[in-house]
């Protein structure tokens, strides 16, 4: 089933999701849906202010990364002190410790292990989306701009991405490219009798 | 009234007077009734109570405001610090009773106050819009029963494993809500968006991009689970449902939809739900494929020679299931089971095979083809599509149990 992307007026896109909702093999239960009115006007505007607060999330493009900046050092004074009593020490052999967190820190070739930022992930914006809205752990959401940029530059110095003087900010990061992005591919799988 | 008034005395002091219960009868019919009462009250909830020789002979416990499982059953999830396993091999059918579904959370259950849930849908729509509980249950509601499953679903390894420990991160229930469509058609959704950020107002503040497509096919915002509100740790007081998809993606204490002409690459979609495919990283492994388990016999059951009746649930993400095929010859020779109807799409089915064990050793699987003609695969095929470096995410071989002379069933870890 494919969705026809259609550039027009808004109306004109409404008439058209009508009709694309209308065509859709969906439960019995929703196929009265081309009786309903366009709107049932239940809700309200949101906020610009109300949008702001909740709109955390940052894109590989770089949109949604706040003002501030950060660097290495820094990073790494924050990660010793609110990150490594579950994360480990980064300097010493993580293989043998069993560590109450993932290990953040691997080499950057791909067959490498264990598997991590410098070998897995691939967008360093992930690093700053998923460290801002839940890390620490035990004090989720804590962090400010500065310190976020800050841990995120410490962690992809430390995973021998980035040089130990460069400074990270809206503009820098999402122009880092992650060595494990190559050997990411979408599931293209649609049914039928082959197994992949 | 008169009588009205005295049961609420009897209640208050936990006595049961004869004078409120038979009025003038015969007293020493009394005798029995009140004691078994007095102790059913006096023992709590906890402590069964001895079963009557003769039930015909007494009265039982009048009416009660909450219903319980009988003192004789014990079904119960298996917990680890970040998940919770269903108990497949105590159902009888489809349907998981809300206490015992599944779970799988990052960062805990949140408590979150039904009378301050917001949902926020904004991004690329004409009107960002605001949607209280109260408000999403005034808009067009549908039901719609289908599985959920964890896309890491599944543990082998060793022999002395329940259908519950192997297979036990899937439940099914009856969802209630608004269809996704409805309400973005509500803000005014631009044809132009292909993707949309769910969020979740736990601790982990959850996150994963949905192609939008999903949204006018079947997605849901509900808030009811088999007729009552959901359940804290299915995601009270709303969830998002995208049925036959991969379970992390059903975003619970779902508080923000965004619309997006690009994914956005959350933690949960990278670092993690991702496997190997030869020298390849697989992502946006969204349906879940067809699968499916024998939940009788199963470790550590045991069953006699003679008649035996093989039963299991077998399901797909990408539709209904066609048929399931059992054998008890491991694997020589394959017959159709019986699939109990109404056989409904991307829901958990039930299925049954009569079969007549002669007491050898021998054993049993099933494997389940779903509507498209996809065949659930041996480990082995899995290995040989994907290497054998694949992971845990989207594993979904044929399981087989062994049979022993003496009736015991094991699991077999291949
Ligand atoms: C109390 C222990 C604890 C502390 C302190 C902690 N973390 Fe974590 N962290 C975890 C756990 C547990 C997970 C895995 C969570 C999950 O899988 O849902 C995790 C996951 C992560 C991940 C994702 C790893 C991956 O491979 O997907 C990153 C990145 C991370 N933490 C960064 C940090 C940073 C930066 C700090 C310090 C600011 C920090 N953590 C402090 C416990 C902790």
């Amino acid at each position: 089933m494919k969705i026809k992307i259609v550039v027009g007026t808004a109306l004109l896109g409404l008439i058209l999701f009508h009709q694309v909702s209308a065509q859709q093999p969906v439960p019995s239960t929703h196929k009265n849906g081309t009786s309903y009115p366009s709107r049932f006007g239940f809700g309200r505007l949101a906020t610009t202010a109300e949008i702001a607060l909740w709109d955390i999330d940052v894109r590989p493009d770089g949109k949604g990364l706040p003002a501030g900046q950060g660097d290495v050092l820094k990073g790494k004074v924050i990660y010793t002190s609110k990150c490594m009593a579950c994360h480990g020490n980064n300097d010493t052999d993580l293989s043998k410790i069993k560590l109450p967190a993932p290990v953040l820190v691997s080499d950057t070739l791909a067959k490498s292990r264990p598997k991590a930022i410098g070998n897995y992930w691939p967008y360093a914006t992930t690093l700053f989306d998923y460290i801002r809205r839940t890390m620490p752990y035990n004090q989720p959401g804590s962090l400010t701009d500065n310190e976020v940029y800050s841990i995120t530059a410490y962690l992809l110095y430390a995973n021998k991405i980035i040089k130990q003087n460069q400074l990270l900010n809206a503009k820098t990061l999402p122009g880092i490219v992650m060595p494990a992005k190559k050997l990411f591919i979408m599931d293209d799988r649609k049914g039928g009798p082959e197994v992949r | 009234m008169k009588a009205q008034k005295k049961d609420k005395q009897v209640i208050k002091s936990n006595k049961i007077s004869r004078r409120t219960l038979l009025g003038g009868m015969v007293a020493a019919a009394v005798l029995p009734v009140n004691s078994i009462f007095a102790k059913h009250v006096q023992t709590g909830p906890h402590i069964a109570p001895e079963p009557p020789e003769d039930p015909t002979k007494t009265i039982g416990p009048g009416p009660s405001a909450q219903g319980k499982r009988s003192t004789f059953e014990h079904p119960v999830r298996k917990f680890s610090e970040t998940s919770s396993r269903s108990p497949l091999q105590d159902f009888h059918s489809t349907i998981t009773p809300s206490d015992l579904h599944y779970e799988r959370h990052h960062a805990g259950v949140p408590a979150i106050d039904p009378q301050k849930y917001e949902l926020l849908i904004h991004g690329m729509v004409e009107r960002p819009m605001k949607f209280t509980l109260a408000e999403l249950k005034r808009f067009p509601a549908v039901s719609r029963i289908c599985f959920l499953e964890c896309a890491g679903n599944f543990r082998g390894g060793k022999e002395e494993l329940t259908p519950q420990e192997i297979l036990g991160l899937t439940s099914q229930s009856e969802w209630t809500g608004v269809m996704l469509s409805t309400l973005f058609r509500e803000v005014g959704a631009d044809p132009k968006a292909l993707w949309f950020l769910a969020e979740g107002s736990d601790a982990a503040v959850m996150t994963r991009s949905v192609p939008v497509k999903k949204a006018w096919d079947d997605a849901m915002i509900v808030y009811a689970q088999n007729g009552e509100a959901i359940r804290p740790e299915q995601g009270y007081p709303v969830r998002l449902l995208l049925p036959g998809w991969e379970g992390n993606m059903n975003i619970k204490w779902l508080r923000r939809i965004e619309l997006s002409d690009e994914p956005y690459m959350t933690r949960e979609e990278t670092s993690k739900y991702t496997y190997p495919v030869k020298d390849r990283i697989r992502m946006f492994s969204f349906e879940m494929d067809a699968r499916s388990i024998i939940t009788f016999p199963s470790y550590p059951q045991k069953i006699m020679p003679g008649w035996v009746e093989i039963r299991g649930i077998a399901w797909s993400g990408r539709g209904k299931i066609e048929k399931v095929e059992v054998s008890t010859d491991a694997g020589k020779t394959w017959q159709d089971a019986r699939l109990q109807d109404p056989v409904l799409s991307k829901a958990h089915t039930y299925f049954r095979h009569l079969w007549q064990w002669d007491g050898s050793p021998t054993e049993i699987l099933s494997r389940a083809v779903d509507e498209t003609g996809y065949v659930q695969p041996t480990l082995r095929q899995l290995a040989e599509a994907r290497g054998t470096a694949m992971g845990g995410y989207h594993m979904n071989p044929i399981t087989s149990w062994q049979i022993k002379t003496d009736g015991s069933t094991l699991f077999k870890p291949e």
